[in-house]
């Protein structure tokens, strides 16, 4: 039942974009009807998701292929879980679409980018459902090829075709190294359909090789640190609600491979562990730092998505080391942690890029240093956003602290209790907390220089609150994410039905600290009614202004400034470029300062192995002359060099050899 | 009739050596479209009996080979009126041989390698071999987007010739399905050279350098 109703919610998504097409551009209608479509179908989906955390597992042949044995489909509580971001983003990313990309305003791509849309959730509700090679690769293939195509919305833009170039060139990467695990799958198990591997039944070297290429094929579609390198460029080019569900939704795909592969491998060794939890923290801390450094807000945003990656990546590690060591608790804790965070990211950093791309629609601008009291004009998009950055930032009493409040205690409870095999988990908590300082820092700093003080710059358009139909969609994230952090006993039954286990309310005292919570919540509501209704107006009053006479706007501490501390602390990672004039007289005249920071693996590593390697090779541009003779010629070539393997040189020589 | 099969082979190779000598570019459609007559003839020397399919696959073969595409070709010829030279990259004297050479070598070579392997195998492999190299040759050699067809006929009248090793193997069905293939690549081929005149004003391959990026 809960199946059939994510196929037909699946169906629906893939042809909501065909409608559209066919109803044609000049029909007034056309935008709303898909949009419709799309949100049906994502109820749909998410009931039929809803009822499959609660029920037993179940698969089901769609249908039959004889050379590969049938495309197997099925669901259980882990797909089941991954499936609600996809259709609740899905949905209402849609709807945000309506108001943030009319098709009225954008004729030439808006129906391209309904389609894709379409085509995205479609492929993430597909490979989400997949138990055998062909759908899962159907579905994994429709993702990445239309987030290509929604990254290219803008591709008359420059910087948006470099990135969709790097990303499309990411996500081949990605596909090709699965190729190769599941051809090895294949080999090793003689099957392609997901079916667990028995203890014992392959050689360690199978299995680490099994598992790096699952790392790599996944960890670069999820994002981790040094794999990271396509996902800031590409989310920052694609339209806002495209930048919400790449990062709130797609990256998460990587981890659900990451998660189905670890059960379906036999008992890890500590060393996979290991390294997943490294990986999550070297990726959650760098995430952040390049994040602060950032001028670009839907750039800051997208490095937020690696930090966060990082985060759920150390819950992952933690439930890893779990299975090795068979310890439930462990395996509890991570797992809750790591998947309450995949939910709790799609949600504060949809909403996020959605609050981000309606101060784009209406500023026209992304850089941080020339916005400003934006706040007073979109006072609700402003308090959404503080929604955002305030869970994000896994501050209670909002849904990113209960993530990261399993993850933490799953890294300390086991030290705790005495475990000799805990000392790596323990080491890992400080830097989760340096995380969290290092996010609330980079959030004061966004909604600091965008929403607070007042304009920095004239050359922005004239500033307006967005439509209805953008908030709708932001207000209902936001009461998702204030609804997991005060009531997170009743998430916990669902996150214990996915893991199978029901220990987690009796380690975390979750009811006490959802009274405490709720308390927190009703009083911060009241303090701000009390400040809202007192008689006595605030009084409007110039800063300080060092008894300069004549102070402007410009002249505000800009998010450059608040964030230069961080950067200088960091500056042995980010090595900052700054450009200044210097200040050489009493009275100086006009001077510039410019900083900005490259990206760790592509512009320093990536970007510099190629020129070298181009260098290198043009030697052999000469062999591509563009005659078709010549490329005769090399096949000519190549056969006779085949064929002279086949004469018997051996037998020549021999009569010699003999005398 | 292992005589009769022989001596067509050979009757096909003494026109590799006359394709790749010839100065004009008609008279190599005619070699090429004599090469396919008797390539299709070929797999009727080869068995004592004659069945019905096989005679089909035959008549076939020659009409498509020895009648319709050189049609086609002569046809592309007068439509596109070029000057009715072959215009090599090397001579026709050195072409033919090293037609020769390349010939004599495949023999002397293939001939240590499948000794003692029956009767008539023994002259199908190196007749293929060659006629596959000198297909190779007119392709290299040639500048004229249509004698490089002539090349690519050559060639694949050579990989003909291997596919006799399969006579049996191979159903009717393939064959047929070879055929066509052939038939709608010179067809397309044509056309392409139509159109590379019209955008070049000229057959000369060396002009789709410009396109090299």
């Amino acid at each position: 039942m809960a199946l059939q109703l994510i196929i037909v919610a699946i169906i629906g998504i893939t042809l909501s974009g065909v409608v559209g097409i066919l109803l044609g551009k000049g029909f007034k209608w056309e935008q709303a009807i898909t949009t419709t479509i799309v949100i049906i179908s994502s109820v749909l989906g998410l009931i039929g998701a809803s009822i499959g955390i609660f029920s037993e597992a179940t698969t089901l042949k769609l249908f039959y292929w004889p050379t590969i044995g049938g495309a197997l489909i099925g669901l259980d509580g882990l797909s089941a879980f991954f499936l609600i971001p996809v259709f609740l983003i899905g949905g209402l990313g849609a709807l945000y679409g309506m108001g943030y990309w009319k098709s009225s305003e954008h004729r030439d791509s808006s129906q391209k980018l309904q389609l894709f849309w379409g085509f995205l959730v479609a492929g993430m509700g597909l490979l989400l459902i997949g138990r055998h090679v062909f759908s899962f690769f159907m579905g994994w293939e429709l993702m990445a090829i239309s987030a290509f195509v929604l990254v290219m919305t803008e591709d008359k833009e420059e910087e948006c075709r470099k990135s969709g170039l790097v990303y499309l060139l990411a996500t081949h990467i990605s596909t090709l190294t699965l190729f190769v695990f599941f051809a090895l799958w294949h080999y090793a198990t003689g099957s392609y359909v997901f079916q667990p591997i028995a203890e014992g039944a392959l050689q360690p070297g199978m299995l680490n090789a099994l598992f790096f290429l699952a790392l790599i094929g996944f960890g670069l579609k999820a994002g981790m640190m040094p794999l990271h390198f396509w996902l800031p460029g590409a989310h920052a080019s694609a339209p806002s609600h495209v930048s919400a569900i790449l990062s709130g939704v797609m990256l998460k795909m990587g981890i659900y491979g990451l998660i189905r592969v670890g059960l379906l491998l036999p008992t890890p060794p500590s060393l996979w562990g290991g390294i997943i939890l490294t990986i999550g923290a070297i990726s959650g801390l760098l995430g952040v730092v390049f994040a602060i450094a950032q001028h670009d807000i839907k750039k800051l945003l997208a490095y937020h998505s690696v930090e966060n990656i990082g985060i759920i990546l150390i819950g992952l590690g933690i439930a890893y080391l779990g299975r090795t060591y068979n310890q439930p608790e462990w395996i509890a804790l991570g797992m809750a942690g790591c998947l309450l965070h995949v939910w709790n990211h799609s949600l504060f950093k949809s909403l996020l890029f959605f609050g981000a791309g309606s101060v784009l629609h209406s500023t026209g601008k992304r850089n941080l240093d020339i916005m400003g009291g934006i706040g007073k004009k979109m006072p609700t998009t402003a308090l959404l956003f503080l929604i955002g950055a305030v869970a994000i930032s896994g501050i209670p009493p909002l849904n990113g602290f209960i993530s990261e409040l399993f993850i933490y205690i799953g890294l300390i409870r086991p030290i705790a209790l005495g475990d000799p095999n805990a000392i790596g988990l323990a080491m890992v908590a400080p830097v989760l907390s340096m995380i969290g300082a290092l996010a609330a820092a980079c959030f004061v700093k966004v909604y600091s220089a965008v929403f607070l003080g007042s304009q920095r710059s004239e050359d922005l358009k004239p500033v307006h609150e967005s439509p209805k139909i953008m908030l709708i969609p932001m207000g209902i994230l936001a009461v998702l994410c204030v609804a997991i952090g005060v009531l997170p006993q009743y998430v916990t039954l669902v996150l214990e039905s996915v893991i199978h286990q029901d220990i987690l309310l009796s380690i975390v005292p979750l009811k006490t600290y959802s009274a405490f919570s709720f308390g927190f919540l009703i009083s911060i509501v009241g303090l701000y009614i009390w400040m809202k209704f007192r008689s006595k107006k605030p009084k409007e009053v110039l800063t300080w202004d060092c008894g300069y006479a004549k102070p402007t706007s410009r002249m505000q501490y800009t998010a450059a400034s608040f964030g230069n501390g961080f950067a200088i602390m960091f500056d042995w990672v980010l090595h900052s470029k700054v450009h200044r004039t210097k200040l050489n007289a009493v009275m100086p005249d006009r001077v510039n300062f410019e900083s900005h920071v490259n990206e760790l693996v592509l512009d320093r590593l990536l970007k510099p192995v190629f020129r070298w390697t181009q260098n290198a090779s043009s030697w052999f541009g000469r062999f591509q002359q563009g005659a078709s003779q010549n490329y005769i010629l090399y096949i000519l070539i190549a056969v006779l060099i085949l064929m002279a393997t086949l004469v018997p040189y051996k037998e020549w020589f021999v009569p010699f050899i003999k005398n | 009739m292992i005589n009769i099969f022989n001596s067509l082979l050979v009757m096909i190779l003494a026109l590799n050596l006359l394709a790749l000598g010839s100065r004009s570019i008609l008279s190599v459609i005619r070699i090429i479209a004599l090469q396919g007559i008797l390539l299709g003839i070929l797999p009727l020397v080869l068995n004592e009996g004659l069945s019905i399919p096989q005679l089909i696959a035959s008549l076939t073969a020659i009409s498509i080979k020895g009648v319709v595409i050189p049609m086609v070709m002569i046809h592309a010829m007068k439509n596109i009126r070029i000057k009715r030279e072959v215009e090599p990259t090397i001579g026709f004297v050195p072409s033919s041989i090293l037609g020769a050479v390349i010939t004599g070598s495949v023999f002397l070579l293939t001939n240590q390698i499948t000794a003692g392997n029956g009767n008539y195998v023994n002259m199908i492999i190196p007749a293929a071999i060659t006629t596959i190299l000198v297909g190779f040759i007119l392709l290299v050699t040639r500048y004229k987007a249509i004698s490089q067809v002539m090349g690519y006929l050559v060639l694949e009248n050579g990989i003909y010739i291997f596919s006799l090793l399969l006579i049996e193997a191979i159903p009717l069905i393939v064959e047929m399905g070879m055929l066509l293939d052939l038939f709608v690549s010179i067809f397309i081929i044509t056309i392409i050279t139509n159109h590379i005149n019209n955008a070049f004003s000229s057959l000369d391959t060396r002009r789709l350098t410009t396109l090299k990026e």
